[in-house]
């Protein structure tokens, strides 16, 4: 009999992914511009299993940095930017503070700050094809 | 004209007014978004895409491409005659 799926088994998040067009350049943007770690680099191929972490988190979940070679990606990327819908959400402590920093460096922002209650958010284009939205809470 | 009080009538297209005159300028993301966390409005993202295309057809929002996203903007110039057929003119000051 298959154990009960709720409650004793633990299922972990360890990577999660933003499609990129470029890999070299979105890592460096991820940990220069960003400031988040290169974790892996593995060769496969044409591409690598190219993953970065939050240095306040070496060992937690990593951020992959996946090829968006596949046709169906570039016009899902274009539909979801045109929209102004993000990719992928990032926690930061003070999302002003970031929006200043990152925008002195010539990060585009498709949405500013703007608070809603208990948090705050705001969107910016990652360079590689996605929007990325940073929160506080 | 009848295509703005059309417009107006509805109380999601009226807070979707009220933000972009807080911010002009913004994605539909950022519009469902402020009608979500400050209206309390869960509409669809297509809903609230509807009600913008109603209040373009009325003029009163201009969506812009700007490379390759998408902005809203407010035009109130729709609005700015609405009362000229009621309100009578203002009397002139005697000398």
């Amino acid at each position: 009999m298959a154990r009960a799926r709720t409650g004793g088994e633990a299922v972990k998040i360890y990577v999660t992914s933003v499609l990129v067009d470029d890999q070299r350049k979105a890592l460096q943007f991820y940990t220069d511009v960003l400031g988040f770690q290169a974790k892996r680099d593995v060769p496969l191929g044409e591409h690598s299993w190219l993953t970065v972490v939050s240095p306040h988190a070496p060992d937690g979940v990593e951020l992959l940095l996946e090829p968006d070679a596949h046709p169906a990606v570039k016009p899902y990327k274009e539909a979801l930017v045109a929209d102004g819908i993000p990719a992928a959400s990032f926690q930061v402590d003070d999302v002003r503070a970031e929006f200043e920093r990152l925008s002195s460096r010539g990060v585009r922002f498709t949405q500013e700050p703007v608070e809603m209650g208990e948090v705050t958010t705001a969107v910016f284009d990652d360079t590689c094809g996605n929007l990325i939205q940073i929160v506080q809470m | 004209m009848s295509d703005v009080f059309k417009a107006l009538a509805d109380p999601t297209r009226r807070a979707i007014l009220d933000e972009l005159a807080d911010r002009d300028g913004q994605t539909l993301f950022e519009i469902c978004g402020r009608l979500a966390g400050k209206h309390g409005l869960g509409s669809s993202r297509q809903a609230i895409s509807q009600h913008i295309d109603v209040l373009a057809q009325a003029g009163l929002v201009e969506t812009r491409r700007d490379g390759r996203y998408k902005f809203h903007h407010l035009n109130t110039g729709p609005l700015r005659h609405l009362t000229d057929r009621w309100l009578a003119p203002e009397p002139e000051e005697k000398p």
